[in-house]
């Protein structure tokens, strides 16, 4: 009996043993890998601000004034007038498709042509 | 453990025999035995002290030991808590009031070198020359080849600019990071905005700091790291703006001015939406301080802000308001236009001959000096001075920029009666653009005063009541008239009511000693629509001249309202202003009997 649960300590101590060192790596890894993910977050955020930048930098409104110059036969682009506000009631209402027939009768021209 | 007995038989038999005390052997036993219990207690409080201090070694071992590793080993970043999005290394962006970017950072490199690392100095430093070429070689040659251990060479560098100097394979010239502040919209809001330049600079980062502007009010909020996820919101909008510099750029070549200014204003909060100063310059490369030659006149003076000038009968405004808010007159009193009006030595006149009298409003549209003046003298110097106090018109405004604070009004040594009468018309004080904008939009505002903010806040924060809603809205009707059958004739923009008020004021000479007779000062305030005011712009053009017609013509009426009209007809779409039909006057009631 004695000798039994000897061993079966000494097993669990091995398990323990093998268990510790497991988690131990695991967590190593992990670690190792929330890092090179805060990595990726600082450069992604190091170029979300740089294209926004640029975005902000294309739509400089000094590029889209000549932009709009440039291609003026193309677009027809005129500063925002006060004549373009419309009003809801100046839309027309969508036509209305006609109703549908739901007997048709079937005719034929009977009179005979001269 | 076996007891030694303190009277042992035998030696008590022994004792009695000889004729002694037995006692004796007793107390010599209890003296052995409490010796032994002595020992014994000296042995165990000194083991105790023993394995105390044992351990108090180690634990002090332990914590040095700690202490050193600490001071010995590399900081490095903890890996296992995730940094999260709130604390942010760099300096916040700045943003209009729709989210759109003012100013943002890029990552950029800075040059420098190491001469004794340097292969081929002389090489180095003409090659260098030949990629910068505002460097010079022979500088570069000097400090490549003398003692010099460490030499800065460019502060910003083009990622072009970069690889032509990696392109030279020089092991002594190296790059340390830099974070550089952009401006991506050029000279838009330049004045606004102000500009960076580097503080403290090491060669992995430098700092960034603001220098003028909003930059550098704001310097503490923008490089708080807690903030720096969170961009600075202004009042300002980027398409509204750009709208406003471009015509107001237009303006100034058409009326030959040599600076000009526009300040459009919300009148319910005081909100800046658009603030212009020209002639401007780009923040990106923000020059130097003139050193010479009148300060006023650099592109970094800021004629809205920091410019105070006497801006003319633009303050008739005030005047004929207070007079309505205190009972004095009404619109249709009869006022005594007759000129000139002498005071002591001092002629007031009128632009031109408006009869012998004029209804108040007449005196507004005409803009008669002379009859203002009369109903300066009837409100007396204390009231018109408390008025125009509590304007705001005698501090300087609390917009939040830094050259806001340079922008104090002038206010005359002595208030004297002619000093009422005068500054009734606009001379003898001083006061900027900012402070008229913000001083009409409190007249607009129903006689709440507004203070002018560039920060987009919340709506429904009413100042302290300054003018009383009849009178207010009695000047906003006068303020219509000017524009509809006055001065302002050419401000009339369709579909806005555009009400206002002109002043031309001649500019005072610099080294004093009288007015110029052919410079002068022309300002536009105007509000729209009249009828339910939402905004207030004020358009200054500094020395127009509009030679079209056959004599060159000064007037606000001819330079600076056609520039505001074209601001107020490009903007109001912008600013989400449907055109209206103006409300018409309720056609009175007439009593009829028979």
């Amino acid at each position: 009996m004695r000798g039994f649960l000897f061993v079966l300590s000494a097993m669990l101590v091995i398990g323990l043993a093998f268990w510790a060192y497991r988690e131990n790596y695991d967590t190593q890894a992990a670690q190792a890998r929330a890092a090179a993910l805060q990595d990726d977050i600082a450069s992604a955020r190091e170029r979300l601000q740089m294209l926004n930048a640029e975005w902000a930098y294309l739509n400089r409104p000094d590029r889209l004034r000549d932009l709009a110059q440039i291609n003026f036969d193309r677009l027809g682009l005129l500063p925002l007038r006060a004549d373009q506000f419309g009003r809801i009631d100046q839309v027309a209402y969508p036509a209305v498709d006609p109703l549908p027939i739901v007997n048709p009768v079937e005719l034929m021209a009977r009179e005979a042509f001269p | 453990m076996i007891r030694t007995p303190l009277r042992p038989l035998a030696s008590v038999l022994r004792a009695r025999q000889d004729g002694e005390n037995p006692d004796v052997i007793e107390r010599e036993n209890i003296r052995l035995r409490h010796e032994q219990m002595r020992d014994r207690a000296r042995m165990r409080a000194e083991s105790r002290l023993l394995v105390l201090g044992v351990v108090f070694l180690c634990a002090f071992l332990t914590i040095g030991g700690r202490m050193g590793v600490l001071a010995n080993s590399e900081p490095s970043e903890p890996r296992a808590g995730g940094a999260g999005a709130d604390i942010v290394a760099s300096r916040a962006d700045i943003v209009d009031r729709r989210g759109r970017i003012l100013a943002t950072n890029i990552e950029t490199y800075s040059l420098y070198a190491q001469p004794p690392q340097m292969v081929e100095p002389i090489r180095a430093a003409t090659a260098l020359a030949e990629i910068f070429p505002d460097l010079d070689a022979d500088r570069l040659l000097k400090d490549f080849t003398g003692k010099r251990k460490f030499v800065w060479v460019k502060r910003k560098l083009s990622p072009e600019q970069r690889q032509a100097v990696h392109d030279l394979g020089e092991p002594g010239l190296l790059f340390g990071p830099r974070e550089m502040r952009l401006y991506p919209n050029g000279r838009l809001a330049a004045h606004v905005l102000g500009g960076t330049g580097f503080g403290r600079e090491g060669v992995h980062a430098a700092e960034v700091i603001g220098v003028a502007g909003v930059e550098k009010f704001f310097d503490d909020r923008l490089r708080e790291p807690a903030q720096g996820h969170a961009p600075l919101q202004l009042s300002i909008d980027l398409s509204v703006q750009a709208a406003v510099e471009r015509v107001l750029q237009g303006g100034k070549l058409l009326m030959n001015a040599k600076g000009a200014s526009a300040v459009l204003m919300e009148v319910e909060t005081g909100q800046i939406v658009a603030l212009a100063s020209l002639p401007d310059f780009d923040p990106n490369a923000r020059p130097n301080p003139p050193t010479e030659g009148e300060p006023g006149d650099s592109p970094l003076f800021n004629r809205a802000v920091q410019g105070v000038y006497e801006l003319g009968s633009v303050f008739k405004t005030f005047t004929i308001a207070q007079a309505l808010d205190l009972g004095l007159v009404d619109p249709s009193t009869i006022i005594d236009t007759r000129g000139p009006m002498r005071w002591g030595k001092h002629r007031i006149n009128d632009f031109r001959n408006y009869g012998p009298t004029q209804t108040t409003t007449g005196v507004m549209v005409k803009s008669s000096n002379v009859g203002t003046a009369r109903i300066a003298q009837e409100i007396g110097i204390e009231r018109q001075r408390a008025f125009l106090g509590s304007l705001g018109l005698f501090e300087a405004t609390p917009l939040e920029i830094v050259e806001a604070k340079s922008g104090r009004p002038l206010l005359p040594k002595r208030w004297t009666e002619l000093s009422t009468m005068t500054i009734s018309y606009g001379h003898g004080l001083s006061s900027s653009p900012l402070h008229l904008a913000a001083s009409y939009a409190t007249i607009a505002n129903g006689g709440y005063l507004v203070t002018p903010t560039l920060m987009k806040g919340p709506r429904g924060q009413r100042g302290p009541r300054v003018l009383s809603e009849r009178a207010a809205a009695q000047t906003m009707t006068m303020l219509r008239k000017v524009v509809t059958d006055g001065t302002a004739s050419l401000a009339e923009v369709e579909g806005y009511a555009v009400g206002g008020k002109t002043g031309t004021a001649d500019k005072p000479r610099a080294r004093g000693g009288g007015y110029y007779e052919d410079k002068v000062l022309s300002t536009f305030a105007s509000v729209f629509p009249a009828h339910d005011p939402a905004y207030v712009l004020v358009v200054t053009l500094d020395e127009p001249v509009e030679t079209s017609g056959s004599e060159p013509r000064r007037t606000a009426g001819w330079t600076a309202v056609p520039v505001a009209s074209e601001i107020t007809r490009r903007v109001a779409p912008l600013l989400g202003l449907r055109p209206v039909i103006e409300p018409g006057e309720i056609g009175g009631i007439t009593l009829t009997s028979n």
